[in-house]
């Protein structure tokens, strides 16, 4: 296997309520920042992360839309789905394709156009990642497979609302830094607590946001990006883990632990010869205030039961031991499904480079993402190195 | 949309709660599928799913999807029946309020959704308290 690297990214301006540009638009434009940025003139192969084109906005089949629109030539365009970690693991493709030697300079990109259908439609898009038959049928929305999850927690571990109120002030506070972010503006604990409810314990500030946006990444062989990608500091993929467990939430033996973030996250540690201990900044799914509390605990950084507690006493901070989402995290960067494992990447990668402005992470050298599906039926986990 | 059809072949399970125990090391499916993910055996028996249980964690649902907005707020939680198996119900007859986890429960076949224009009428199980 060749090692690899990341010599490009670039997402949209902003995320948001993109209501003047089209699917294929930001996505395009996505692209060409992440080209630009790396300072390439091909792309041999290309993996786009998407949850549901069909659903939010008719369009299947993207691969060949957005090679034709991006104006790559007719190389080989994938789409890969794996419901809110389809990002990750277009990443997780592309370097693979890399790693084998089958392609030099690949394009990881993720896109979703969530606010084109109606709030119904939306909610019934996103539903599609968990089991149709045995939980959507009855009435279950993904908050409500996250509250359960909160309910669950708080009952075993004494986890408490105002520590799950403290992850999305965290993550609002580190996201008013973002200018590109969907709401770049701090939150309080009390703001979190008394807005509107959506699935007991969870208010609508609990809940990352529905957003349009696109972002990418280039890769490339760690020998060529040395010869000859040099206007930034090279960034090495050292370790790369993938996990899949049951699609229902009831399935699993314990509702309070994500087995396969510990799993896709034990995997990535071994690949890369890392420990929790050595990371020094890591992005996690915050598709919820419980899932970044949980994703915490399952990636090793706290023990079980404690990821709350972590986040109540400014671990998690830009200043803590482990800062977490210093990006703003879903919560207040937006969350087009798709795309939100490549912008994953895209802040680790500023963060090594140095490039995190206010919100750099000092000496930052390893840092760490992890992207999951649904309510943890897949979860990928990236480590990246500055060389 | 194939609604029809789909709600049709659940029957067995949303009617009758028919689950497959495996032949082999006695683990039980709801639904049934073809090789146990314990064992890896491809033989079951047919069983029904036990009719009490109790809350492993619930929540209630203020925003709901579009076939359900007339029901909302609605109570949701998981049940580990007494004979093992956790699957996820709608917890009718009660106060969100009265609600705890490890709180025993009894299922009943009840109206669960009625679906699209033609609104047929889909049928299946949920969970009552037992009040003691
Ligand atoms: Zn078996």
């Amino acid at each position: 296997m060749r090692d690899v690297a990341v010599i490009g990214i670039g997402m949209n301006e902003k995320w948001g309520e993109l209501w003047e540009k089209s699917f294929r638009t930001i996505f395009v434009e996505a692209a060409l920042n992440a080209i630009d940025d790396a300072k390439i003139d091909k792309i041999d192969a290309m993996y786009i992360g998407c949850m549901s084109g069909g659903l939010f906005v008719g369009q299947e089949h993207i691969g060949s839309l957005l090679a034709d629109y991006l104006g790559t030539g007719p190389i080989p365009a994938t789409r890969i789905e794996s419901a809110c970690a389809s990002g990750g693991l277009a990443f997780r493709q592309a370097f693979i394709d890399v790693a084998s030697g089958m392609s030099d300079i690949v394009l990881a990109g993720g896109v979703e156009k969530m606010l084109d259908v109606d709030g119904g439609a939306t909610t019934y898009a996103l539903s599609t990642a968990a089991d149709q038959e045995y939980e959507c049928f009855h009435g279950i929305t993904f908050p409500g497979l996250y509250a359960m999850i909160a309910n669950a927690h708080m009952h075993k571990y004494g986890t408490t609302r105002k520590q799950l109120a403290q992850v999305a002030v965290k993550n609002h506070k580190n996201g008013s830094m973002n200018p590109r972010n969907q709401f770049p503006f701090e939150t309080d604990i009390d703001s979190v607590i008394n807005s509107v409810m959506i699935a007991d314990p969870l208010t609508i500030m609990d809940c990352s946001p529905v957003t349009d946006g696109a972002a990418a990444v280039i890769l490339c062989p760690l020998d060529l990006a040395k010869e000859k990608f040099k206007d930034h500091p090279v960034i090495q993929v050292i370790g790369s883990g993938h996990a899949t467990d049951s699609i229902a939430l009831h399935s699993r033996k314990d509702l309070t632990w994500l087995s396969a973030v510990e799993l896709s996250g034990k995997n990535t540690y071994k690949m890369a010869d890392k420990n929790p201990s050595d990371i020094d900044v890591c992005e996690v799914h915050d598709c919820f205030t419980i899932a970044e509390i949980c994703a915490t605990e399952a990636l090793g950084f706290f023990e079980p039961g404690k990821g709350g507690m972590a986040v109540q006493d400014d671990v998690t901070a830009i200043e803590g031991k482990i800062p977490i989402n210093t990006s703003g995290g879903l919560k207040s960067k937006g969350h087009p499904v798709g795309a939100t494992g490549i912008a994953q990447i895209l802040e680790i990668t500023e963060q090594l480079r140095g490039d995190s402005g206010k919100r750099q992470v000092k000496d930052a050298k390893i840092g760490m993402t992890q992207n999951m599906g649904g309510s943890g039926g897949s979860s990928v986990c990236h480590i990246l190195e500055v060389k | 949309m194939g609604i029809t059809a789909r709600n049709w072949r659940e029957y067995p399970q949303r009617y009758r709660m028919e689950a497959a125990k495996c032949n082999k090391c006695g683990k039980i499916f709801f639904p049934p599928r073809l090789v146990c993910n314990e064992c890896g055996n491809r033989e079951f028996e047919q069983v029904k799913l036990a009719g009490e249980g109790k809350l492993k964690t619930f929540t209630v649902i203020r925003v709901a999807p579009s076939n359900f907005i007339d029901e909302q707020p609605y109570a949701v939680g998981i049940v580990e029946l007494t004979d093992g198996v956790s699957t996820l119900m709608q917890i009718t007859d009660c106060d969100p309020d009265e609600l705890s986890i490890g709180m025993r429960v009894k299922i009943e076949f009840r109206k669960v959704q009625t679906e699209g224009d033609a609104g047929i009428l889909m049928y299946g199980y949920k969970a009552v308290p037992l009040r003691e």
